[in-house]
């Protein structure tokens, strides 16, 4: 069987496999409709640190641990981490490998991390490069306000587009061979996304930015593969809460796709509930990262969804590049995860 | 009942400066950076033109209290020093007049940073 | 756009679709609630003002220009003490511009960062930092003051 399919799809004809997966979360997240599918929440926003980057990098080292801990694994045994984060020089999975001691491949993909890692990852594991490693990430409200927004005390008001980052992480164990053997989720293939950019420039509009990358990845991947939203229980995206799902939605029925929106879930829409007030929704690379973790796959190891694709979403840009009026670029990498033993 | 009518008006006015904001926000997407530097400039020219002093007579610190009221202050400090001072005073005036609001922002900032820690949003 | 050259026609007919698009489906504000209460909350901390202002001009018997610059301090001490106890962010989030246009707001945008970077130091973290948002408005004002003042002393000399 050829490697590639189509355009921009990698077929992962070893399946390597999910073996395990572990997800932490703040309060806010427990509160939402999801709380108490999520294997640790943290007792306060400082989770027992003296700084929110801190308590953020604590998150993604436990969550890592926990994960590892799961599939009843030593840390020595995991043979590389491929992990990164939203902060500047993604300073929480590289202080987090540094504690771990796994040998790390440090990504940039915002957002859209954990679909990045998971691709890359199933790529080394299907390649026979790995046996056992572990894609995660990770986001902390409070470190991406003060980095990209405002102070916490500040009095403003938010947007009714703005979203709301999530305090959380997730960490998958991806495993090839006979370190699979066990597996009930495999991944199957993945599509590369390309940096997509219409033209948005305002910082409080996220899901807006990335939307046209979810559809031009999306596209891609369908037609590679020869399928449609039938072949798929979910279509998952990350973090493009009501407003960029909406656009979603618009931008694949232009692009002539048959979209079946009871299908379509999306990551920032379903981790908090209206009453929460997050506005257009949850958004950072710990809301796709902690949904995965603490539902998908756990639901696809049951059975009870039998095949989805995984689309995280990223706006790639910085708070020098908001101040300079450009516009924010989008990215989005596709997986397609299955349940099935070997 | 002089100081009712006072309180009535400052209220008002006061209320209806805030309103122009929130339309600014509303409408532009302005920061509030922005809307507090375009209030302040405000203040200044309105000042300088000799339009914000009625404003205040009229309504206290419905005009004094937002923002523009510290420009006016600023634009009247620097332009009576001028009369009085000369060129020296056109540099000095501003500042005098608005130290008391500045160093005290100033100062609390700092004693608030040393005694809270910011908390996290609901 | 950073190198409008650069994009195509093509791409920029793209652009400006998906603008309309984004527009046509972006939620709404609701403008009379948010009108509202801007108006309450910054009429309502006028009228404090106001209040401070005669205490301080009719019991403590002080002049006019003392009194308004004791009213200011007094406000922005209060903002200051509300912006550390996480008070302020949470009527700033109900009112808008309410909060942000009075005094106190100039207070807020001081004490919030202050407190911000505390954990990044105590000169380049709360120094540095504490003008990061209100550091503009003393630029504009100052400059724009003295600019003022310079056209005062050329017309008082001409």
């Amino acid at each position: 069987m050829g490697r590639r399919m189509g355009e921009r799809t990698v077929v992962l004809g070893n399946r390597p496999g999910v073996v395990s997966w572990a997800s932490i979360v703040g309060r806010k997240e427990q509160e939402g409709p999801y709380g108490g599918r999520f294997d640790q929440v943290l007792d306060d926003e400082l989770n027992g640190e003296t700084s929110f980057e801190s308590a953020e990098r604590k998150m993604l080292e436990t969550a890592v641990t926990l994960c590892a801990r799961k599939a009843q694994r030593e840390m020595g045994e995991v043979q590389m981490l491929l992990s990164g984060d939203l902060l500047n020089q993604i300073i929480s999975a590289g202080y987090a490998a540094r504690n771990l001691q796994i040998p790390f491949y440090g990504l940039y993909g915002a957002c859209s991390t954990m679909s990045e890692s998971l691709s890359l990852g199933g790529m080394l594991a299907d390649g026979g490069y790995a046996d056992r490693l572990i894609a995660a990430t990770c986001s902390h409200f409070c470190t991406a306000e003060r980095q990209y927004r405002a102070p916490l005390e500040l009095g403003n008001q938010r947007t009714p587009t703005a979203q709301w980052t999530v305090t959380g992480a997730g960490a998958v164990m991806l495993a090839s061979g006979a370190a699979a053997k066990e597996a009930k989720v495999r991944l199957t293939h993945t599509t590369c996304g390309r940096v997509i950019d219409l033209g948005i420039a305002d910082a409080n509009n996220m899901g807006a930015a990335m939307a046209p990358a979810a559809a031009d990845t999306l596209c891609a991947h369908l037609k590679d593969l020869n399928r449609s939203f039938e072949d798929y229980d979910l279509v998952v995206t990350g973090d493009l809460g009501h407003h960029g799902r909406d656009l979603l939605i618009e931008l694949l029925r232009q692009s002539g796709v048959d979209v079946r929106e009871d299908r379509l879930f999306d990551c920032g829409c379903e981790i908090f509930s209206a009453r929460q007030d997050v506005h257009a929704g949850g958004s950072g690379c710990g809301c796709a990262a902690s949904m995965l973790c603490g539902y998908l796959l756990p639901e696809l190891a049951a059975g009870h969804l039998n095949r989805i694709v995984f689309m995280a979403t990223g706006a790639l840009l910085s708070p020098t590049t908001t101040m300079q009026g450009e516009s924010i670029p989008g990215v989005a990498h596709a997986v397609v995860i299955e349940h099935g033993e070997e | 009942m002089d100081m009712l009518m006072m309180g009535i008006k400052a209220f008002v006015v006061g209320g209806l400066f805030c309103v122009i904001g929130q339309i600014l926000i509303l409408k532009t997407k302005l920061t509030s950076a922005r809307i507090l530097v375009g209030y302040v400039t405000a203040g200044v020219i309105l000042g300088a033109l000799g339009l914000y002093r009625p404003l205040i007579d009229f309504a206290g610190a419905g005009a004094t209290v937002p923002l523009t009221g510290f420009g006016y202050l600023l634009a009247k400090g620097a332009m009576e020093a001028a009369k009085t001072d000369g060129i020296l005073g056109a540099f000095t005036g501003g500042v005098v007049a608005g130290a008391g609001g500045i160093s005290a922002a100033v100062f609390f900032g700092y004693l608030a940073a040393l005694i809270f820690k910011p908390k996290m949003k609901e | 756009m950073g190198n409008e050259k650069k994009v195509s026609r093509a791409q920029q007919e793209k652009i400006e679709r998906y603008k309309q698009l984004v527009d046509r489906l972006s939620p709404k504000s609701d403008m009379v609630t948010g009108l509202w209460r801007a108006f309450w909350v910054g009429g309502a901390i006028c009228l404090l003002g106001q209040a401070i202002t005669e205490f301080f001009s009719r019991v403590m018997l002080w002049g006019a220009t003392s009194a308004a610059t004791a009213t200011s301090i007094c406000l922005i001490f209060l903002s200051a003490l509300l912006t550390g106890l996480g008070v302020y962010d949470k009527i700033g989030k109900y009112a808008g511009a309410g909060s942000i246009v009075p005094i106190t707001g100039f207070s807020n945008s001081v004490v919030a960062p202050a407190m911000e970077f505390r954990r990044e130091g105590l000169v380049m973290g709360v120094g540095a930092k504490l003008f990061t948002l209100s550091g503009p408005v003393l630029v504009y004002g100052i400059c724009s003051s003295i600019i003022v003042g310079l056209i005062a002393f050329f017309m008082e000399v001409l």
